[in-house]
């Protein structure tokens, strides 16, 4: 479902003057963006793979609140529910960033529904984050030390520091909008003695820590996915799991970068700018780490492994080109163009939707306790890869040529890396159908699985049953070596040694 | 530059240095691309499992090598971060020189533009080569981004205040204007061109367009229009400030504070006298404007009261800019 409305935008951008109203178009991709960051990107990993596997990564039963987990599921219920009917009754507008005063005032769509289903969803955000912390400080099994947790855990800890920090802020700038929108409080429009400018700090004060929230778990996935299929422990794991801390903290200070050309002092810009540098540091060294593991490993190229390369070079050029916007004078000409349409796609499709299909093929046997076609997912690894490049690479050009983003209808000179677009997503399109369909079928008619078919360390694969009973474990779990132990070793080795 | 180039055309004295600073990035970010896809490979072919029971000795990480990866990169990205700040306050701080200024006022879905000598445009913004050009940006009714690849330049267009930026163009031709912030349905139609002309050229258009009254003039209109005259001219008992000699000059304020007399404090004194009161004077004499003038006509009164400062001034902006002030609201 998801996926459909970006689909249908490409075919939009077919030709220069586009096939649909404006409107129409408009309402799309306000309806992709709302959908994809607040429906997807940031449940997706933490409400399906960290639900199942941080309490038997732990080794404990269930997470520390098991109704409140049920509870955040039936509001982010609610919440899809309230921005389903926004759509269903004429959608929306105004972009999934709702700026003021166009949401507040002069927009004419069911802004006040999609934005209640972003509010309410926001508490389901905020509960999985808070159940997790919890569920780490509080449940870890006998011997699972700090150091010896494991990394995916580590980025969802992280993670939930800024879900619970962070969403609130989103939390009651939606509802300033509200106030603006229904009761005409002065907040934003300046014809009302309001400020726009404020608007947007309020929303990236949430909406940049929110783009870690969604890479997070993904480097999570991808710390398990090397170092198992690499047989190696991961290389600098102090490092791997600091950078997660370091990023959420940082990722709380960078929000100014996306007001550089909106009138905030040149001073503060400067400021948000260094940080934004700053902040790249830790995702460096996560992607340098990785690749060092694989040194003098055992590499196999598994699906899961397939998706983590995939990871590795598709974010490193979402990194880079991170690099392009916080340098302001670049950032000038490139906002609000194909260009960050590009970068935020390799990090969070590229990145974060590589990790979770990786994820996804990597704990498919433990979940369902059946094998996937290794083939069938090979092929449609490959699949992916070059679908995503030939949709998203053409848009680094073009947004650099200056083609604006949010455009219904464009340039004729743009018509050519359009058509590549297109044609790209399409290919991306059937990338993502062939696992929808190997996997249902694997679900139920799969072959079954051994215990632990990867040889894969960590309490989930060696101490659960595979598939888990409901409580994960029929005996109580010990971690009784250190993390990633593919060599056996007897203790921790500090590094250095 | 062919149909298949990476680079828009070049056509302000930014453009080359935005491109150079680009091309040191591309360089940068290709380089450590191609670095990380050589390591990713070259390990994974050199190091591929050769039998299944491998077990390969533990590495746990070296820190030495943890500081280089960290430090090296650092060192680079200060590198961008200091380029990319010294072009960013260069292109968004008007030269001292005298500038051309012109005033473009974004509504849903059009740019309306004025020169100061009175001729008006819609979607179409001509500018001379070899002269900075001063870009004052106001907003009707919502956010919308003054967008001109050719100069690689953009800022946003903010309801509610003025935003400014400069350029000066390089290269004669037509070039597209785009609107950058989504502003509603048509907000893709919200596109013009920019005619960049010798200064020949130029003053031939400029004089082929004269004729009506100049911005000041009809600022000057408004002005008796609004009853503003009655007060600020013909009152005799003191009650209301002249407006000589304002714009451009420190104005002492009754709170004690001192403000640069520029467009932002002019906007506010009309739409919001009562913000910052002048001293020696009453508040609540001066009636509020707010909502009553359109932005177009604002501009032309804040021109016809710039006008009035003799010698008119260097725009009082960039003394706003330099203290890094873009906004004062
Ligand atoms: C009823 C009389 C009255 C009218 C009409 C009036 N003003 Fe004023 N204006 C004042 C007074 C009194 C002050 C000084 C107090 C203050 O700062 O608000 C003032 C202050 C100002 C200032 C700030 C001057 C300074 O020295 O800093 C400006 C600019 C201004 N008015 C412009 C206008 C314009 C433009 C109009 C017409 C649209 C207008 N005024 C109409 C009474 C008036
Ligand atoms: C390597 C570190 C990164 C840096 C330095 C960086 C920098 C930036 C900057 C400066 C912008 C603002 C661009 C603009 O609007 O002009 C931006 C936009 C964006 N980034 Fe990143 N980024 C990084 C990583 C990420 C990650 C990890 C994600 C998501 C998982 C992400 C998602 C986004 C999104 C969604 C936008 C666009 C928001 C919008 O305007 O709609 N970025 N990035
Ligand atoms: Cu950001
Ligand atoms: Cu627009």
């Amino acid at each position: 479902m998801w996926a459909a409305p970006s689909r249908w935008g490409w075919l939009n951008l077919l030709t220069p003057k586009g096939l649909f109203a404006h409107d129409t178009y408009n309402k799309l991709f306000t309806m992709h963006g709302i959908i994809m960051v607040f429906f997807f990107l940031v449940p997706s990993i933490p409400a399906t793979l960290g639900n199942f596997l941080v309490p038997p990564m732990v080794g404990a039963r269930d997470l520390a609140f098991p109704r409140i987990n049920l509870l955040s599921w039936y509001i982010y219920i609610v919440g899809g529910i309230f921005a389903i009917t926004a759509i269903v009754r004429g959608g929306v507008d105004t972009g999934w960033t709702f700026y003021a005063p166009f949401s507040s005032t002069y927009s004419n769509t069911h802004v006040i529904l999609a934005a209640i289903g972003v509010f309410v969803s926001g508490f389901s955000s905020i509960l999985t984050g808070l159940n997790f912390i919890v569920t780490v400080h509080k449940m870890r099994a006998p011997g699972m030390t700090w150091s010896r947790l494991p990394l995916f855990v580590w980025a969802h800890y992280a993670t939930s520091l800024i879900q619970v920090l962070g969403t609130p802020v989103i939390a009651i700038t939606i509802v300033l909008l509200g106030m603006e929108r229904v009761l005409h409080a002065g907040i934003f429009d300046p014809a009302l003695g309001g400020d726009p400018i404020l608007f947007q700090h309020l929303f990236w004060f949430y909406s940049h820590p929110a783009v870690y929230i969604m890479i997070l778990p993904g480097m999570g996935v991808i710390s398990e996915i090397v170092a198992c299929f690499s047989r190696k422990s991961i290389f600098g794991y102090g490092f791997v799991a600091f950078s997660s801390v370091a990023i959420a903290v940082l990722g709380f200070l960078v929000w100014g970068h996306h007001l550089f050309v909106a009138g905030q002092s040149m001073y503060a810009s400067m400021v948000f700018s260094f940080i934004s540098f700053l902040v790249a540091v830790p995702s460096a060294i996560k992607v340098f780490n990785w690749t060092a593991t694989m040194y003098r490993g055992s590499v196999s190229y598994d699906t899961p492994m397939l998706y983590a390369f995939g990871f590795i070079g598709l974010f490193t050029i979402g990194g880079l080109t991170g690099l392009f916007l916080a340098t302001m004078a670049v950032d000038v000409h490139v906002t609000d163009t194909y260009f960050v349409i590009a970068h935020f796609h390799y990090v969070m499709v590229g990145g974060m939707v590589m990790a979770y299909l990786g994820g996804v093929h990597f704990w498919f046997p433990k979940i369902t306790g059946r094998l996937y076609p290794e083939g069938w997912a090979k092929f449609a690894a490959l699949v992916v890869f070059v679908g995503f490049n030939l949709t998203f690479f053409p848009q680094f050009v073009l947004g650099y040529l200056g083609m604006p983003r949010r455009y219904a209808a464009y340039a004729d000179e743009f018509q050519i890396l359009n058509v590549m677009s297109t044609a790209g997503a399409s290919i991306l399109g059937v990338g993502y159908l062939i696992p929808m369909i190997y996997l249902a079928w694997a679900w139920r008619y799969g072959p079954k699985s051994p215990q632990n078919p990867w040889g894969a360390k960590g309490l989930e694969w060696e101490q659960s049953p595979t598939p888990p009973p409901t409580f994960n474990f029929d005996v109580p779990p010990v971690m009784n070596e250190p993390a990633y132990n593919y060599s056996g070793e007897e203790k921790e080795v500090e590094i250095g040694r | 530059m062919g149909a298949l180039s990476i680079f828009p055309p070049r056509a302000s004295t930014t453009a080359g240095e935005v491109d150079a600073l680009y091309g040191f990035l591309l360089v940068v970010g290709i380089g450590m691309t191609a670095l990380i896809f050589f390591f990713v490979f070259f390990f994974a072919i050199k190091y591929r499992r050769r039998s299944p029971d491998e077990r390969p000795k533990a590495i746990h990480g070296s820190i030495p090598l943890e500081i280089t990866w960290s430090v090296i990169p650092f060192l680079v990205m200060l590198v961008m971060f200091a380029w990319g700040t010294k072009l960013y306050f260069q292109n968004y701080t008007p030269p001292r020189r005298d500038t051309l200024d012109i005033y473009v006022t974004g509504k849903q879905w059009m740019w309306k533009i004025q020169y100061p000598d009175g001729q008006r445009e819609i979607n179409e913004l001509h500018v001379p080569t070899g002269r900075p050009v001063k870009v004052t940006l106001a907003s009707e009714d919502v956010l919308h981004s003054f967008f001109l690849p050719a100069f690689r330049l953009k800022h946003d267009v903010v309801p509610g205040s003025y935003q400014t930026f400069w350029f000066e163009a390089t290269k004669p031709g037509r070039y597209h204007i785009f609107c950058a912030e989504y502003c509603g349905t048509n907000h893709s139609q919200m596109i013009g061109w920019v005619t960049v002309m010798d200064p020949v050229s130029y003053e031939t258009w400029l004089s082929a367009g004269a004729g009506g009254s100049s911005m000041a003039e009809l600022g000057q209109k408004l002005f008796e229009q609004y009853g503003c005259v009655s007060c600020h001219v013909l009152d005799q008992q003191g009650r209301c400030p002249s407006l000589r000699n304002v714009f451009g000059n420190p104005v002492k304020l009754e709170d004690g504070r001192t403000v640069i007399a520029d467009e932002a404090y002019i906007r506010e004194s009309i739409l919001n006298p009562n913000a910052k009161i002048v001293s020696g004077y009453k508040r609540d004499v001066m009636p509020v404007f707010q909502g009553q003038i359109n932005e177009e006509g604002l501009l032309q009164l804040i021109v016809y009261i710039k006008s009035l400062s003799n010698p008119p001034k260097p725009a009082a902006a960039k003394t706003a800019a330099a203290a890094g002030k873009r906004s004062p609201q």
